[in-house]
């Protein structure tokens, strides 16, 4: 029975960063309990079915891949604080991912889990460039990524110091951005040094059933270690007395008690939990450019503005029989630069992310039991909202279509016209109003607000933030990020 | 306790939180971190770990003294002792 009325700690939202932090505190004999608006853990990254068939949401590729042996990165950390076999994981690589660029990706570079395939890959697209990419990859390789007090610099302007061609640095951000990027146009310099080691120098990989069996993992870890949580039991506000949090009253409207409050729900909607009376307008969404974010003071957190839409295609044979049998992700773009940024109208389709799940490397003989496709592109939150529904299905059949379009553009023609057509056996898509409607986060904005905090403070002292708003990208990210606050803010104080 | 088995209570734990590290010919008097690879968060779980299981408190001021197995054992024996173990 879940009936305590005090504990430890209280943890908003099952995402990877709450089960994370959960299983370090609950091992170490802390009272936790972690809790969970919507009745699926995983957050951002989940899985649900639908007509008889399951889904995953969110995650393309586990990123961060390394092979056993090699030490001191994301990964390793992960499985050594939350005691995790990498076996558990059981992660099969991908086979090849390429960033396309050109109306039809005339130009395109090539990467593996080996990254002697980029660094060869550039050597031969972009000649000129190979010193000055060599001399990249040793500043991001000396940089300091995971220190809690850096200060904000400008990816693009360190880029530039060593690489010339606009074409080449447009292609370098097109992954790093569109995995975890919150601001438009530019990015801080620390988190595209954690994106490009997670993307190029470390790699993509995945469980055989997908993000569901990370997901069983973690749940196994934070039971075992005595961790409760209460699903379909969100968070309605945090209650405040002289700066520091002494309540959280609940969906059902009971209260609870905890000595410290982790939220991983994002920074400006825990802002809100902590003053729901003041609820700012819609027109309060800011830019996200990186020299407006900089402005902004430390205490605040604007919106994200980066909103995506994703289809997911399923068809009766694997995507080899139509000849896409290749590429694991394919990172798109038909215009002569990369646009990284808010769309204009609902969904913008010029550049995107293609992911083939059936092309991971499971092993001899081993292959998903139907074929997967999955596009994702960037949308605009406020033209999705408030549709009607009969709009709103509308738009959805309308943009699924265009972004089919604009997606097989990078990829080898079917054998036959009305080959896909014909392999077709499912559809789901989901837009920026799903991703609030499933995860609490406001404007659809997947990677949360543009404004970091590394440290996790928020204006109460005992209330912390974890996950995507904390600044550590993608899932092994999350929960470094869990683990990481957990440890700081908690256990490394006794 | 011994030396020797406080030694092994350090090198338990160091299995269970690096169970990817070699642990069979850890020379007792070189630091931990020259001939592992132990980063900070790994230190402190090694002094959580002491905490969890032995009831053993090892101030930040100290981590120090947990370098290598021969200090890790001069300072925790004392402490082991103290608590009739």
């Amino acid at each position: 029975m879940n009936s305590a009325t005090h504990y430890d700690v209280a943890i908003i939202g099952a995402g990877m960063s709450g089960l994370a932090a959960g299983i370090r505190l609950a091992h170490f004999g802390k009272k936790v309990c972690i809790f969970e608006r919507h009745n699926a853990p995983g957050g951002l990254n989940s899985f649900y079915s639908l007509a008889g068939r399951r889904y995953d949401v969110g995650l393309h590729a586990m990123t961060n891949f390394v092979r056993p042996g090699v030490k001191g990165t994301p990964l390793g950390k992960l499985l050594r604080q939350l005691r995790i076999d990498r076996d558990e994981f059981a992660l099969c690589e991908q086979k090849q991912s390429r960033v396309a660029f050109g109306p039809r990706g005339e130009t395109s570079l090539c990467f593996t889990n080996d990254f002697t395939m980029l660094e060869a890959e550039v050597a031969q697209n972009f000649p000129a460039q190979i010193d000055g990419f060599r001399r990249l990859v040793a500043v991001v390789r000396a940089h300091d990524d995971v220190s809690l007090d850096a200060p904000a610099e400008s990816a693009r302007t360190i880029v530039r110091r060593h690489i010339a061609d606009p074409l080449l640095e447009d292609m370098l951000f097109c992954p790093v951005m569109y995995y975890g990027s919150a601001t438009e146009h530019d990015m801080d310099f620390g988190q595209f040094v954690i994106m490009f080691k997670a993307l190029y120098l470390e790699g993509f990989a995945r469980p055989y059933d997908g993000v569901r069996v990370i997901i069983r993992v973690l749940l196994e870890k934070y039971r075992a270690a005595g961790g409760e949580r209460r699903m379909k039991c969100g968070v309605r506000s945090i209650v405040a007395r002289e700066g520091r949090a002494t309540a959280l009253v609940l969906d059902d409207g009971g209260e609870i008690t905890a000595d410290h409050i982790i939220s991983s729900i994002g920074a400006p909607e825990t802002e809100r939990l902590m003053a729901p009376s003041v609820q700012p307008p819609a027109s309060d969404i800011q830019s996200s450019s990186l020299n407006s974010a900089l402005r902004i003071p430390h205490s605040a957190f604007p919106i994200g503005v980066l909103s995506f839409v994703e289809t997911i295609t399923v068809l009766d044979r694997q995507p080899a029989a139509l000849g896409w049998g290749e590429d694991t992700i394919i990172f798109f773009n038909d215009s002569h630069r990369l646009h990284y940024a808010r769309s204009e109208d609902q969904v913008d389709v010029r550049s995107g992310v293609i992911c083939i799940p059936n092309n991971f490397d499971f092993g001899p003989g081993r292959e998903l039991p139907e074929g997967i496709f999955r596009c994702t592109c960037l949308a605009r939150y406020d033209r999705w909202a408030d549709l009607p529904e009969a709009t709103y299905r509308a738009d959805k059949a309308r943009w699924y279509a265009a972004i089919q379009r604009s997606a097989h553009r990078f990829l080898p023609p079917p054998p036959a016209p009305d080959t896909l057509a014909r392999a077709m056996i499912g559809t789901d898509m989901f837009t920026p109003r799903t991703i609030t409607k499933f995860t609490g986060h406001l404007g659809g904005a997947i990677y949360g607000s543009p404004v970091k905090n590394r440290q996790g403070r928020t204006a109460l002292a005992n209330v912390y933030l974890c996950g995507t708003d904390q600044g550590f990208l993608g899932i092994v990210g999350a929960m470094l990020s869990g683990i990481s606050m957990a440890n700081y803010h908690i256990l490394q104080k006794g | 306790m011994t030396k020797d088995e406080c030694k092994q209570v350090v090198l338990d734990i160091i299995a269970d939180i690096a169970p990817d590290e070699d642990l069979t010919n850890v020379k007792p008097d070189v630091r931990l971190r020259d001939q592992l690879q132990l980063d900070s968060m790994d230190f402190l779980d090694i002094v959580m770990e002491l905490r969890k299981r032995h009831g053993i408190e090892v101030p930040e001021a100290d981590y120090q003294q947990l370098a290598s197995l021969d200090s890790s054992a001069e300072y925790l024996t004392p402490k082991f002792i103290a608590l009739g173990k």
